[in-house]
């Protein structure tokens, strides 16, 4: 399967990383990330972009490009799974407030509506 | 996330607090407190009020389903959160919290300094008989009696009763547009003296 992966800069991304890459190492799925910029996120567009690089080649999984993408995080990302040739488009599952409620963003409701691709939401 | 959120200029209250007793709209008699320790028997009370909770009812994942991973949720949030109780002929009918929204547990000491979430429910059989509305300004009332300044809370875009019922007692919408609307209200601060217990 080919999969795009968008990341922000936050926890829920990081753990998203993991996962995927997990994922990938187990069933040799084609992968690209692009990390979108956010700048109200704990980690900054580079210091994600870093994080993902490492995390790849801590994993030994080669051939994936990593990319950043500027503008609105939400359309730059259906834009970008538009171009491409993808089966998933692969975000963050949503945070969990105090009480423990599943919260979704804009970002993940507009990629929700618009993206031509499958979505997953990792949790 | 914390320290974000916008909050009305204007501060709601003041709100009646527990305990009370009411009539709701189907002439049940309702009784409402606070549970001074969410553990033991009251714990149970609630634990078993949502093992009867409809699932289809649930909003952003919660009440959870079966016994267990709800006793978990409600001990999880129980220790610092705020809890108040309606009955009906002694079980436990519905139940509104609010939980600190901090990591730190010294910080809940200082109720009026962190931002509390509020969820409430009403059992499917006592819903539309004006207990909410009792219920969550009950809550708020003690909120105020404890301290509490800043409350936020979460509800679907799409469920338009509870928006309503929220801005009558002086919720204001907040935050960006998504699935959830989020909403906020200041409470008026506590300066009667009535947290010395009069």
């Amino acid at each position: 399967m080919n999969v795009l992966l968008g990341l922000g800069g936050s926890d829920e991304s990081v753990k998203t990383l993991r996962r995927t890459l997990d994922r990938t190492r187990e069933v040799g799925d084609e992968l690209t990330i692009v990390v979108v910029e956010k700048p109200e996120s704990k980690r900054s567009q580079e210091e994600m972009y870093r994080q993902a690089v490492d995390a790849l080649e801590e994993a030994g999984i080669t051939d994936v490009e990593v990319e950043k993408l500027d503008g609105d995080p939400g359309s730059a990302l259906v834009n970008y799974a538009e171009q491409g040739d993808y089966d998933q488009l692969v975000i963050g599952g949503g945070t969990l407030s105090p009480m423990g409620k599943i919260q979704l963003g804009p970002i993940t409701e507009f990629v929700l509506l618009n993206a031509p691709t499958t979505v997953k939401l990792v949790r | 996330m914390a320290g974000t959120r916008q909050y009305p200029d204007e501060p709601s209250g003041p709100f009646p607090s527990p305990p009370t007793t009411v009539e709701d709209r189907d002439g049940r008699s309702i009784e409402v407190r606070t549970a001074e320790s969410f553990t033991g028997e009251t714990l149970d009370d609630v634990v078993g009020m949502y093992t009867a909770f409809d699932p289809t009812d649930r909003a952003q994942g919660i009440p959870p389903t079966g016994e267990e991973r709800i006793r978990t949720w409600l001990e999880t949030i129980g220790d610092d959160s705020v809890n108040v109780v309606a009955r009906h002929d002694g079980d436990a009918i519905a139940h509104a919290m609010l939980v600190p929204d901090t990591d730190d547990p010294a910080a809940v000491e200082h109720a009026s300094d962190i931002e509390w979430e509020l969820a409430i429910f009403v059992l499917q059989a006592y819903q539309r008989a004006g207990i909410g509305t009792v219920l969550l300004k009950n809550l708020l009332g003690h909120a105020i009696d404890v301290g509490i300044e800043r409350v936020w809370l979460t509800v679907e875009r799409w469920n338009n009763p509870a928006i309503a019922l929220y801005e009558r007692v002086g919720f204001e919408s907040t935050g960006t547009e998504s699935f959830e609307q989020e909403m906020a209200i200041r409470l008026e601060s506590d300066d009667n003296g009535v947290t010395d217990g009069g």
